[in-house]
């Protein structure tokens, strides 16, 4: 009896724990929606929404969010150009041409790649990929877009290439041997019929880089400016949804001040971009799972 | 020289043949710009930083003047910071692990958990961050401390810490389990000896991991409002009379590596940045040793362990 109460307490412990995961859930939403909650007393949703600037901490005040979104948007893009590509190419390399010895010596090294703190790329990003594209573009600012994202870009490389490796690793062999009794180039075999096998693995890959991308924050915050600004430019400084709640975070905003209140907002915003991305990358991996 | 009829036969002609070779070159050119990215990262922050580092560097506080800057009290900060996130995360990580792989009957609230369990993981860090300025900050009044920074970044990897450990309790074969219980222990028994014994290997590389992504993390330190000049260190952790613990140190102000060179970089001034780079590589030779080491230890367990 006395080890049948034992079991159960241990159990309903463990339980807790698991439900933890929960808690945090609940106290991210809770916390995002009770501070935006009160940003919206103030700023109607409709010039949240609508209005092209974004200076909230200027005597006169403008809450449009766009300008933070279309920064995160366009490092976002100039990442994924970077990141698409090579990691794909990379997948498929690893996946169907490496031999076992290069396979294991590359695997690690992509991780390596991706344990990397963000704060040791944006270092990067503003004292060396921004000079050298200097070279290129002579008038470029010191601060801008371009190379935030490119940086981002080589820093999600390894999200891509790993998950959809993995995802074309999980394609069964037979099927490959069947392309090659049919004649099929190893080229061919990749691309006509892995890849069209493992593409929602694959895809499922894109949308984690892409909230990855969207969510970065140290790079941006380092090197593509902190100033708002609604243009789809790269070669223009911009914040980003992130950059603007480090920018106010680095100053010293009362609690409680609307201020304070709108990287709340923001980040109920990136909040909900990211989560879509993310619920849709989990439908992909599913539905790739349940495929083989 | 007679042509070899399979080859012919078999369709793959020569312009299909130099297609593959062709794509084989691009794939390893692709590869290599990750592997050249992380050598021009090595080599960038050691010839930048590599003469900065010295014996006073690692003992001096923050400075105005670049030259005497350094980073005592960030690397001090980092691993009073990594204790408490550790102390947090690897128990309630491994607790959840087990009872969601061992203990959890399928139904909606382990399906909830499992759901959440993936999209939290997918949350930026930064937005944790903010939830600790709201919760911890604010509402629990622990301030912007040490405490505060430690449990924001234990939240921040238990996701990581519960995947790694479920990933290490699936590979313990069921026989073993089934063994246990013919011989009569009860389930918590079962996982105490011998699964979590057996996937010992797997869940201390899933931990180092863990850690070493918290290290190099700094965008939801700066949201609790880390300070990045801190020219003082925190309460020693030990006192000369009994009890002989101070836990002091948990709710004083701190900084730690990745705040401290973020705040280098962003001054205009070049001394700052060979600062910056002499910190980020003393950053990076912990997180990529702390990888180092766990690409090892599964290595090794993987060898040694053959079910």
């Amino acid at each position: 009896m006395r080890r049948h109460l034992c079991e159960r307490s241990i159990e309903a412990s463990l339980f807790l724990a698991a439900l933890a995961s929960v808690a945090i859930t609940l106290g991210i939403v809770g916390v995002l929606a009770y501070e935006s909650w009160g940003f919206f007393q103030h700023v109607p949703l409709s010039e949240f929404l609508t209005d092209s600037q974004w200076t909230p901490l200027f005597s006169e005040a403008h809450y449009g969010i766009l300008p933070l979104v279309s920064g995160t948007l366009v490092t976002t893009v100039v990442a994924l150009l970077v990141a698409v590509p090579l990691g794909t190419v990379t997948a498929i390399y690893v996946s169907e041409y490496a031999s076992l010895s290069i396979r294991e010596t590359v695997k690690p090294i992509l991780e390596l790649l991706s344990a990397v703190p963000t704060v040791v790329f944006g270092y990067f990003a503003l004292l060396f990929v921004t000079p050298l594209l200097q070279r290129i573009w002579p008038d470029l600012p010191g601060f801008n877009m371009l190379s935030a994202g490119l940086v981002i870009g080589v820093m999600i490389i390894p999200y891509v290439s790993s998950v959809s490796e993995d995802a074309m690793r999980a394609v069964p062999m037979l099927i490959r041997e069947g392309s090659y009794a049919m004649g099929a180039s190893r080229f061919q075999t990749a691309l006509r019929v892995v890849v069209p096998s493992a593409l929602s693995g694959i895809a499922a890959a894109y949308v984690l880089a892409i909230s990855r991308a969207i969510g970065e924050t140290m790079v941006v915050a380092i090197a593509a400016g902190m100033q708002p600004t609604l243009t789809l430019n790269p070669l223009e400084p911009a914040a980003t949804l992130t950059a603007y709640i480090v920018q106010v975070s680095l100053g010293d905003l009362p609690h409680g001040s609307l201020g304070y209140q709108t990287i709340f907002a923001a980040g109920l915003v990136l909040l909900i971009i990211t989560l879509i991305f993310n619920i849709a990358g989990h439908f992909l991996r599913k539905r790739f799972h349940h495929a083989f | 020289m007679p042509s070899n009829p399979l080859r012919e036969r078999s369709g793959i002609g020569t312009g299909q043949k130099q297609l593959d070779r062709l794509f084989a070159l691009l794939g390893l050119l692709a590869m290599l710009v990750s592997v050249g990215a992380l050598l021009v990262l090595l080599t960038g922050l050691l010839m930048e930083g590599g003469p900065r580092l010295s014996w006073a560097f690692f003992t001096s506080y923050p400075s105005r003047f670049a030259e005497q800057a350094g980073i005592l009290p960030a690397w001090v900060g980092t691993i009073l910071v990594m204790a408490v996130t550790a102390v947090t995360a690897v128990p309630l990580g491994i607790a959840a692990a087990v009872y969601l792989e061992e203990y959890a009957p399928k139904h909606w609230l382990t399906d909830l958990i499992e759901i959440n369990m993936a999209n939290l993981a997918g949350v930026p860090s930064i937005v944790y961050g903010l939830m600790a300025l709201g919760l911890f900050v604010y509402q629990l009044r622990l301030g912007q401390s040490i405490l505060t920074a430690g449990l924001t970044l234990a939240l921040l990897i238990l996701p990581i810490v519960v995947m790694a450990t479920r990933e290490a309790i699936r590979a313990v074969p069921k026989s073993l389990r089934e063994a246990a219980f013919a011989l009569g222990a009860t389930k918590w028994q079962t996982v105490q000896h011998h699964v979590l014994p057996s996937a010992t290997g797997g869940i201390l590389t899933g931990l180092i991991l863990a850690l070493s992504r918290a290290i190099g993390e700094s965008a939801p330190l700066m949201t609790i409002g880390a300070l990045s000049f801190i020219a003082f260190l925190p309460h020693a952790p030990w006192q000369p009379d009994f009890p002989f613990l101070s836990f002091e140190w948990l709710l004083d102000p701190f900084t730690v590596m990745p705040i401290q060179m973020f705040n280098w970089v962003s001054r205009p001034q070049e001394a700052f940045h060979v600062n910056a780079a002499g910190a980020g590589l003393v950053l990076m030779v912990m997180t990529l040793g702390m990888n180092g080491l766990a690409i090892y230890l599964r290595a090794r367990y993987r060898k040694r362990i053959q079910w």
